[in-house]
């Protein structure tokens, strides 16, 4: 286990550091003076003759990269020139919000989709299976944005239940839930069909195993076998879909900060973008890649842990 | 006539999902060849008098904030998603096809290489690179695409190679290299037919993605130049104006979701009916 755990958190560091210097070479190799893109086309010209000393723009493209990785290290991710504060600051004020919306999906999508899941396998091959089936088919097809917009008009606009914009008072946690239920649920929506249909394959598995039909010959109820037993082994297969998941999830979470108006590092980069404030980008991609991929590691370590077969591949 | 239910197209036929599906699919279709004709007004024409106009019989889903009919942009927006999804697919696809026998078939060494590419590529979140070459690419179909390209070939990529890796030591190639036949021959005549099954249900599988990715660019404004009515551009729209015009954003959401529905029916379908070791265990 600790050699499997060492060789992961090894690739998934490699992947970071490549996916991001790939970014980063695109952006200083690209056609065009760098500082207008960097800095936009209203900087001044001594900003520019600063920028580029100080970014050492006229060196090689790998020792560019080097610096900026050795930047990184000592938690310095640039400058925000437009509002002339720290990168870092922007976005780690930023990430806690984004990371309470994909865990408030994982938290929708987990609930929901088990729950979905153990009922179809429970009542396999019934009408309420098939229904459930399709259920989610359509969860998973539906697009989260679209989803996130038609809540948003039902439940905040037309019927009021829920509020339109922010993320809720700071320091009030209610408030805070309150603000979160309705655009986590548009984000998770989805991930409650794909939990759903791997619980109840996974479950349905599970249930031929030879130490289910021990637990039921030692006359345990059959809803008991299936919702303590079978349900603990058959939810594995979820925690790692979860865990991969949480890129999509991302990708949804822009959609949802942008469009119940909350801070987060969707809506951080989706305004640095019409700005062109490309340090702010650099610096949030930065962070979600490495939220990503940490969360796949960890899922897929949590895997591994539990499931010893999984070490092998 | 008596086998026609044993063939690919009978079984779906049998199968009301996948009859549903192919419904939506062949509306789409003829929407997006039909779009000028079955359009009541042209999709770009402003009509500032009737500005905000709910649906009537003059203007079936309503007007936007610029008296632009929804009805007909929605229609031409058909051809929009169907294009990018199309193109999209088949460039990636094809990449990813090719990349994916290399791993699989290739030395080792090259699997590595490969596989550490398609991990890495999967890394990043596809609408948050999305936004982040925006700010490089000029705006336009082609930047959709090539973010979809980038994002999506990897894919393919890993069915391909797992498909491959394990069809190399299956008896028949085995005994097919022991009749002295070249490696391209392999590749090409019993490889390749081997692995486009799954790779075509992938496909299946990814063009709604593909029209998602689209719709969600547009939406963002990163996708199809102003005034190009795609279905997100649509959907910004009536975004902007969520409290005047609730319409727009009713209208706009269904295409996208009958689309996403259709071809995920589809998919599904083809995945069961063409692996028959998944059509037991459901």
């Amino acid at each position: 286990m600790l050699q499997y755990t060492f060789q992961r958190v090894l690739l998934a560091l490699a992947i970071i550091v490549v996916a991001i210097s790939a970014l980063f070479t695109i952006m200083i190799t690209l056609p065009g003076d760098p500082t207008t893109v960097l800095l936009g086309p209203r900087a001044t010209p001594e900003l520019r003759a600063a920028f580029r000393a100080n970014m050492g723009l006229d060196d090689p493209v790998l020792v560019q990269i080097a610096n900026f990785w050795g930047r990184v290290l000592r938690g310095d991710l640039g400058t925000d020139y437009n509002r002339n504060r720290p990168v870092a600051e922007a976005v780690f004020s930023a990430l806690p919000h984004t990371m309470a919306l994909v865990f408030g999906a994982i938290f929708w999508s987990a609930t929901l989709g088990i729950l979905l899941g153990a009922f179809s396998a429970d009542n396999r091959n019934s009408w309420l299976d098939r229904v459930s089936g399709i259920l989610s088919v359509g969860f998973i097809a539906a697009p989260s944005f679209v989803v996130a917009l038609y809540s948003l008009l039902l439940f905040s606009v037309t019927l009021r239940w829920f509020p339109t914009i922010g993320a809720g008072e700071p320091g009030d946690l209610g408030s805070r839930l309150y603000h979160l239920a309705l655009p986590s649920f548009a984000i998770g929506l989805a991930w409650v069909g794909y939990v759903a249909r791997i619980v109840r394959a996974s479950m349905l598995e599970t249930l031929g195993e030879n130490y289910i039909r021990t637990a039921r010959a030692f006359g345990l109820s059959r809803r008991k076998v299936i919702y303590n037993y079978a349900l603990r082994v058959a939810i594995l297969p979820a925690v790692q879909v979860l865990g991969v998941g949480i890129g999509g999830m991302l990708s949804s979470a822009v959609f949802a900060e942008i469009v119940f108006s909350r801070p987060g590092i969707g809506s951080l980069i989706y305004d640095s973008v019409s700005g062109r404030n490309y340090p702010v980008v650099m610096g949030s991609m930065l962070v979600a890649i490495g939220f990503f991929v940490t969360c796949a590691l960890i899922a897929d370590l949590v895997n591994a842990a539990l499931d010893p077969r999984q070490r092998v591949k | 006539m008596g086998h026609f239910k044993h063939t690919l197209l009978g079984r779906l036929l049998a199968d009301p999902m996948a009859v549903f599906a192919m419904l939506i699919i062949s509306g789409l279709v003829l929407v997006a060849l039909f779009a000028d004709a079955i359009s009541p007004h042209n999709y770009a024409e402003m009509n500032l008098v009737d500005r905000f106009a709910p649906p009537s019989s003059t203007y079936w889903l309503g007007t936007d904030n610029l008296g632009r009919d929804t009805f007909s942009r929605l229609a031409q927006g058909s051809r929009i998603a169907l294009y990018v999804a199309l193109v999209a697919v088949s460039i990636s696809g094809t990449i990813g096809l090719i990349l994916g026998m290399i791993a699989g078939f290739g030395p080792r060494w090259l699997d590595n290489v490969l596989l550490f590419i398609f991990d890495t590529l999967r890394a990043y979140p596809t609408i948050i690179l999305a936004l982040a070459l925006a700010a490089l690419l000029p705006r336009g179909l082609s930047t959709v695409i090539i973010v979809v390209v980038i994002t999506s070939f990897s894919e393919y990529g890993r069915v391909v190679r797992t498909q491959t890796l394990s069809l190399k030591n299956a008896e028949f190639i085995l005994a097919e290299r022991a009749m002295g036949a070249s490696s391209a021959r392999i590749v090409f005549h019993h490889i390749l037919p081997n692995v486009l099954g799954p790779f075509f249900i992938l496909a299946a599988m990814n063009l709604p993605v593909v029209i998602t990715i689209e719709a969600g660019m547009s939406f963002l404004g990163i996708g199809v130049p102003p005034g190009t009515p795609s279905w997100g551009a649509t959907l910004k729209d009536g975004f902007d104006f969520i409290r005047t015009t609730p319409w727009i954003i009713v209208a706009g959401g269904l295409p996208l979701i009958l689309v996403t529905l259709g071809f995920t029916f589809l998919g599904e379908a083809l995945r069961d009916q063409l692996d028959p070791k998944l059509r037991k265990s459901r």
